[in-house]
């Protein structure tokens, strides 16, 4: 075991593939010799050489076709979005493309692409940068949507997002990356894609989240404890598809849940996950399921962040209205 | 800026080998092909025109669905495939059907891509082709990916893909020349410029005087070629494809062509942008008739050999469409069953829901 940061067990996980798998390639913008713009290709390029981890042009169109191409090709490519703000770029790639190979060619091609890419609030980045766009992925059929939110998970999760055959899009909070470290295993793991991880046991009531909101729920979790009320803290870490069974036996147990997410109301995936608790467990609900989200807004300059972006009071006032309901 | 102008224009004049009378016009680049080369080519051309009418009545009678017709693009299409190997990638348009049809694609089965059948994107092991792309542009920063793979495994092979002249606007044209010369990747870009996108003519789509200078911007090769010689494509696109397996990297190929029939037959009226004096212009400039006269003076084409490839056109066609007619009917399981390699918890959920309604 060693105490790792978030990006060092990302790098990690990165490392661990390139080692196992030679068909896995690493490229994006700046990722080479620089390292990547939050180094987490750190010292890759010179491990395993050009020919493995590589910079590109700036285009994440042109990022996504080369993907694509490579992975037709028998590569298995880990591409870099340097923000997901610049998804926009490459949508046609990942959505009109990858996500469709397998099934336009009926099952003789597929896309075994790896998407790496940061986005997250809470650290002034400027416009475009920490948008939290993983609702737009969720709703395209064909994609798995992977987000950390531990040092262990994101090793983990990784290596199961490069090995797995069909496209991965792979969140990285941009706060999260050095914000702590935890334990992290040297060598190799898996973690399932479309498994949720009970961060917290509760009995009173389900905070199911994902990404940065973890730790918020967490401490929201802690300071709701303190008034006599059980929080139990579902971490998603696969956003699509849902871990529908651990949300389920959770509400069952809880009778009452919130969904909290960073992303604007009509965004990210809360709403999706209220509608499968109504569809599954609305005999076992105590009071409606409500949602803690950021403002119908477009993402608030960095100054007003700490305005606008949901923190563990919203969680804890939230919780308290579906327990007193 | 006037004069910069004009000297990168003088660099991209028309390739050509043979006129319109079917006259040798540029012996030096004559390619090396044999008699038996010379008429097989013929033979597509011939094939894929009789090919492209009974398509046409086949969607009038309601027999095909999605066609973009390619009468006119004969000499573009098939002698710049005639240059390739079997192991090449082709990366084709949606109007890019006979090339992956001679590459190996059962005729049958792009039928059943017209119609709308899993199995038309079924491609045979072994046949390096993807299904024809829709979305404009999108094959050509892929073929730039499969080009710079093939690179990476050391393979003599080259990966060819088509966009048309409305298509050279894209960013992802720019972005895929771009990158697949920053990776000096084993491609090559086929620009069929047949003059219209849908009803908007190529003046409309860039002030550049031809497509194949935006290879300029990309700092790789550009040819223009005259799109209705088979003889000038497939000497051009040779030569694309020996300096890519060289390590020489990708080229951009410009052929000045035309389509003497709608953009698609899905409702589409040429006569309300082209005028009549223009489509006669192009018809005279037909690549069959050209071809035809220059194998007649050779004595490597006759009408009884003509008439041959047509009857066996006629007679592929018809047993193509026949076995596309007995396709299985698709069930949402079957494409429930092509989206994942492991099923998500949603679509196990649905694949009983449906397995249980198509059971009724």
């Amino acid at each position: 075991m060693a105490q790792m940061t978030m990006i060092q067990a990302i790098t990690d996980a990165m490392r661990n593939e390139l080692k196992n798998n030679e068909n896995v390639l690493v490229f994006g913008e700046d990722v080479g010799q620089n390292g990547g713009v939050f180094r987490a290709t750190e010292g890759l390029q010179k491990e395993f050489g050009e020919d493995r981890v590589f910079d590109t042009p700036l285009a994440e169109s042109g990022i996504g076709g080369l993907a694509i191409g490579l992975g037709l090709t028998g590569f298995r490519p880990v591409m870099e979005i340097q923000f997901f703000g610049f998804v926009f770029e490459v949508f046609d790639s990942i959505a009109a493309q990858m996500a469709r190979m397998r099934y336009r060619s009926g099952g003789v091609y597929n896309s075994p692409v790896t998407i790496r890419s940061p986005f997250g609030g809470g650290v002034k980045t400027p416009e475009l940068h920490a948008d939290s766009l993983e609702g737009l992925m969720y709703q395209t059929p064909g994609i798995k949507v992977v987000i950390p939110s531990t040092p262990y998970d994101a090793k983990g999760l990784l290596i199961s997002a490069i090995r797995d055959n069909d496209p991965v899009v792979y969140l990285e909070h941009m706060k999260l990356y050095r914000s702590f470290r935890g334990e992290v295993p040297e060598e190799e793991y898996t973690i399932e894609l479309g498994k949720a991880d009970v961060k917290r046991e509760g009995k009173d009531v389900s905070i199911i989240t994902y990404g940065a909101m973890v730790h918020a729920s967490l401490k929201a979790a802690d300071e709701l404890e303190k008034d006599g009320i059980s929080a139990e803290v579902i971490d998603l870490r696969t956003i699509s598809p849902l871990d529908i069974d651990t949300i389920i036996a959770s509400v069952e147990k809880t009778g009452r849940a919130i969904v909290v997410q960073e992303a604007q109301k009509q965004a990210g995936i809360g709403a999706f996950v209220v509608a499968e608790i109504n569809d599954r467990a609305i005999l076992n609900l105590e009071a409606p399921v409500l949602r803690v989200t950021a403002p119908d807004t477009t993402f608030p300059y960095a100054s007003a962040e700490d305005v606008w972006i949901p923190d563990h009071r919203d969680i804890v006032d939230k919780a308290k209205k579906v327990y007193n309901f | 800026m006037t004069k910069t102008i004009d000297a990168v224009q003088d660099q991209f004049e028309t390739f050509q080998i043979l006129s319109e009378d079917g006259e040798i016009v540029n012996e030096s680049a004559m390619p090396k092909l044999s008699d038996e080369q010379l008429q097989e080519l013929m033979r597509r051309m011939v094939y894929t025109r009789i090919w492209d009418q009974r398509a046409i009545s086949l969607n009038r009678q309601g027999r095909l669905g999605f066609y973009a017709p390619v009468a006119g693009q004969e000499a573009s299409m098939l002698g710049s495939h005639f240059a390739l190997d079997k192991e090449d990638w082709i990366l084709p348009g949606y109007r890019d059907i006979p090339q992956i049809v001679f590459h190996g694609f059962p005729l049958y089965q792009a039928f059943l891509w017209s119609r709308g059948h899993f199995q038309g994107g079924q491609i045979p092991e072994g046949v390096n082709v993807l299904m024809p792309q829709i979305i404009i542009g999108a094959q050509i920063i892929q073929a730039a990916g499969v080009g710079f793979g093939l690179k990476k495994q050391g393979k003599k092979n080259v990966c060819i893909t088509y966009t048309g002249d409305g298509g050279a606007s894209q960013g992802d044209f720019y972005e895929g020349l771009n990158f697949a010369g920053a990776y000096a990747a084993n491609a090559i870009f086929v620009v069929q410029n047949n003059r219209f996108a849908i009803s908007v003519p190529v003046e409309k789509q860039s002030a550049a005087k031809t497509i194949a200078q935006k290879a300029v911007a990309a700092g790789i090769e550009g040819i223009q070629v005259d799109g209705m010689d088979v003889l000038a494509v497939y000497a051009a696109t040779q030569q694309a494809r020996e300096r890519a397996i060289a390590g020489e990297g990708p080229t951009l190929i410009e052929t000045l062509t035309y389509r003497y029939g709608p953009h698609t037959m899905a409702g589409d009226d040429p006569t309300r942008y082209r005028t009549k004096d223009l489509d006669s212009e192009w018809e005279k400039k037909d690549p069959l008739v050209r071809f035809r006269k220059f194998l007649e003076k050779k004595n490597l084409w006759s009408e009884e050999q003509e008439n041959k490839v047509v009857e066996e056109a006629k007679e592929d066609i018809k047993a193509s469409i026949k076995k596309a007619d007995g396709a299985p009917k698709q069930k949402v399981t079957d494409l429930i069953n092509f989206m994942f390699e492991e099923l998500p918890y949603n679509l196990r959920e649905q694949l009983e829901q449906y397995t249980a309604k198509e059971s009724k």
